[in-house]
């Protein structure tokens, strides 16, 4: 080149950020959407809520504590390989109520139609429902049905919410981790995720790989019988990345995994390779993480092996530092690098 | 998983590691050209684990990052129209314009798409007669066949109603423009290696000749940067300049012949503004005259649209390698991927965005 080109002078502008209107990203379950809980939520509606942001929260009525939650699901298509909208809206709020401990009792759900949907459909949705429900040893005790005009909403919406006892002695939450605790996953992760996408249109690429979509309780009363269990969550938006930074932050401490230990179907990996996601940001529907007492590891997660959904369930790392809130991956060649939540909508890139 | 785990292997890695320091006597700077390479030194670790004379500097290898302002801009003021529907690459859509990105548009009641593949547009164009459908076409070489395919089924289908955006940019125009600049400090590159796949690199020969230096053309994974790496290293301590390639699984001398053809027939060389840079001359790819019904700035008249970029963060010098997102007084705190202050922090691919997600500790403010 012959002319030599004058470089200084060239920056670049500053990006727009959605102050003034929901996008998307904020319904990701990343980084956008915890600013949106703390910008607008909690100041308006969390005067009276409880000062840890758990998966459900707790109350205590009469010396009984009970775990209340609630979840709703817009799931597009609404049948994918693995599980259905249904299954999922009970699933989803079982889990929350498990990650902290909780024995399941009951769910309420509402549904929001779009006019146009066939009975076909509804009835295979609410007899899933049905199924995962007995599965997970809950019962639908009430529910609401509302119908809105074409458009006004995408085919079928539903919100559920759950209600379950929290025994003496149990106490799990996100601000539990301790220095030395021992961090499991109970089986293959973004495997939801993936599947899911694999499902709608346009993608280009087919796989056998199924949702995970599963009520956890179970596994869970196996693993709190089993040994000291300080924190539980499961890894859904946002996957395994933002669920650990969570944690991180609640109980101040430093996480630090093992590349190598991290449980990824081939599937999935080569779907991520391919769309330049990465799996620890993949949502999940039927995965927990757990932090456990040191010396109770062994134990629990052979208690986890026992179980239907824990059958893969491994050791993933350990909380090696209580002075800094930060998620740390040993890479399989041996370098270091951080985790990240994940941060708004997930892109595929360009090349 | 097969043609990835064999270029992880962790006892591969720490033999050329060991081969790399064997041959290192002084400290040598290197530019890896493609944002890919950049976020595989970092999210492997592999950029600590290198011996200490060697310098990695980022290039200008990232297509979000480099698409003008006023290019996006452009797509800003053509999705924002009730008739059309705008579909992109998918990193596109949080890059800002002046006042505005894609997400807005669409929050707004914008029809914006992401696509996988510019067939996709096709095939939206084909199932909505009654809209206009543009694809928003950038980036390297890697994009540039697709994108022309796109084109050239377009009018050989006799579909009216898509169009194109083009701000396509080509990487020896780059590479010849860092190398002349007079702050510049690479010694050596690791060549794109799949912007190599498509061309070939029979281009580079008369780069090495003119400004002496080793170019390898280098893959992805850590084994590959690493022989990568080796390679450009020797040629350096031995007083070479030549090019080399390091990623012969994947790359031939002439490159994809059948898809430099496509890219030929439907673009021309063209004068382009980089993002962060400035305007390299005929470093760009635009449409043909014969394909200019397909053009995007025509039919909706954006073309005349010119777009200051504000002062506000050291893009450039990111870019050119000069410095690295830790010396910017923004990276980390006031500049975050969640709040960008420039288009380097805001694609996956960026070289801030990558520093941020993997090695945020390393920032003194961070």
């Amino acid at each position: 080149m012959d002319n030599e080109l004058d470089f200084e002078g060239y920056t670049c502008p500053v990006p727009i950020q959605p102050k003034d209107t929901v996008v998307l990203g904020h319904g990701s379950g990343g980084r956008l959407s915890h600013d949106l809980i703390n910008r607008l939520f909690l100041p308006e509606l969390g005067k009276a809520a409880p000062r840890v942001l758990d998966d459900s929260a707790l109350i205590n009525v009469n010396g009984q504590r009970f775990a209340i939650t609630t979840d709703s699901h817009v799931v597009s298509p609404l049948f994918f390989p693995g599980g259905d909208i249904g299954r999922l809206a009970v699933c989803g709020t079982v889990n929350d109520l498990a990650m902290v401990g909780a024995k399941p009792i009951a769910l309420t759900c509402g549904f929001v139609i779009e006019e146009g949907l066939s009975f076909e459909i509804l009835q295979r949705v609410v007899q899933s429902m049905r199924d995962a429900a007995a599965e997970a040893g809950i019962f639908i005790a009430a529910g609401d049905t509302k119908v809105v005009q074409r458009g006004g909403a995408d085919k079928l919406f539903i919100n559920t919410s759950g209600i379950g006892s929290v025994d003496v002695g149990v106490d799990i939450s996100g601000e539990n981790a301790r220095v030395g605790d021992v961090v499991l996953v109970s089986g293959t992760l973004g495997d939801h995720g993936i599947a899911v996408l694999s499902a709608r249109e346009g993608l280009g690429f087919t796989t056998d790989l199924q949702s995970d979509v599963a009520p956890l309780n179970h596994l869970v009363k196996a693993m709190i019988e089993a040994g000291e269990v300080h924190v539980l969550r499961d890894p859904t938006r946002g996957g395994l990345a933002t669920t650990l930074n969570e944690i991180a932050k609640q109980s101040n401490v430093t996480i630090e995994l093992l590349e190598t230990k991290i449980p990824v179907k081939p599937q999935v990996h080569a779907a991520c390779e391919m769309l330049g996601f990465d799996p620890l940001q993949v949502a999940n529907e039927g995965k927990l993480v757990a932090f456990v007492r040191p010396d109770d590891a062994e134990k629990i997660l052979d208690a986890m092996h026992w179980t239907k959904y824990g059958e893969d369930a491994k050791v993933i790392g350990k909380v090696i530092d209580a002075k800094k809130a930060q998620v740390r991956m040993r890479t399989a060649i041996g370098g270091t690098r951080l985790i990240d939540m994940l941060q708004g909508e997930m892109l595929p890139r360009i090349c | 998983m097969k043609y990835v785990d064999e270029y992880r292997d962790p006892a591969k890695v720490r033999g050329l590691l060991g081969e790399i320091d064997e041959q290192v006597t002084r400290p040598w700077v290197l530019m890896e050209i493609c944002g890919g390479q950049t976020h595989a030194f970092l999210h492997h670790g592999l950029d600590e684990m290198l011996p200490g004379g060697i310098e990695l500097v980022h290039g200008p290898g990232c297509p979000v990052c480099v698409t003008p302002l006023e290019q996006i801009d452009k797509a800003l003021a053509i999705a924002t129209r009730p008739d059309v529907i705008f579909t992109s690459y998918g990193d596109m859509l949080r890059v800002p314009g002046s006042t505005m990105d894609l997400f807005n548009i669409r929050a707004n009641g914008g029809d914006v798409r992401v696509v996988y593949s510019p067939l996709e547009a096709i095939r939206i164009a084909e199932t909505s007669p009654e809209k206009q459908v543009v694809f928003f076409a950038i980036g390297f070489e890697t994009t540039a066949p697709p994108n022309a395919m796109a084109v050239l089924q377009a009018k050989q289908r006799g579909i009216k109603n898509l169009s194109v955006l083009v701000s396509h940019v080509c990487v020896p125009p780059a590479m010849e423009a860092i190398l002349s600049s007079k702050t510049n400090r690479v010694q050596a590159f690791l060549a794109a290696g799949h912007v190599c796949a498509v061309m070939g690199y029979h281009e580079y020969p008369a780069i090495t000749e003119k400004y002496k230096v080793p170019i390898v053309v280098t893959g992805f994974e850590p084994v590959d940067l690493l022989v990568g790496v080796l390679a450009a290293v020797r040629q350096l301590e031995a007083g070479k300049a030549e090019v080399q390639n390091a990623y012969e699984r994947a790359v031939t001398f002439e490159g994809n012949q059948t898809a430099q053809n496509v890219m030929n027939t439907v673009f021309q060389p063209v004068d382009r503004k980089w993002r962060g840079i400035g305007m390299i001359p005929q470093s760009g790819l635009g449409l043909r005259p014969e394909f200019e019904a397909f053009d995007a700035e025509k039919r909706f008249s954006v073309g005349e649209l010119v777009t200051q970029e504000s002062p506000l963060c050291i893009a450039g010098e990111i870019l050119q390698g000069i410095k690295k997102p830790p010396q910017c007084a923004a990276y980390g705190n006031q500049c975050t991927p969640q709040s960008p202050l420039g288009a380097p922090m805001v694609s996956a691919e960026g070289t801030c965005a990558a520093y941020y997600r993997y090695h945020r500790e390393l920032v003194p403010n961070g």
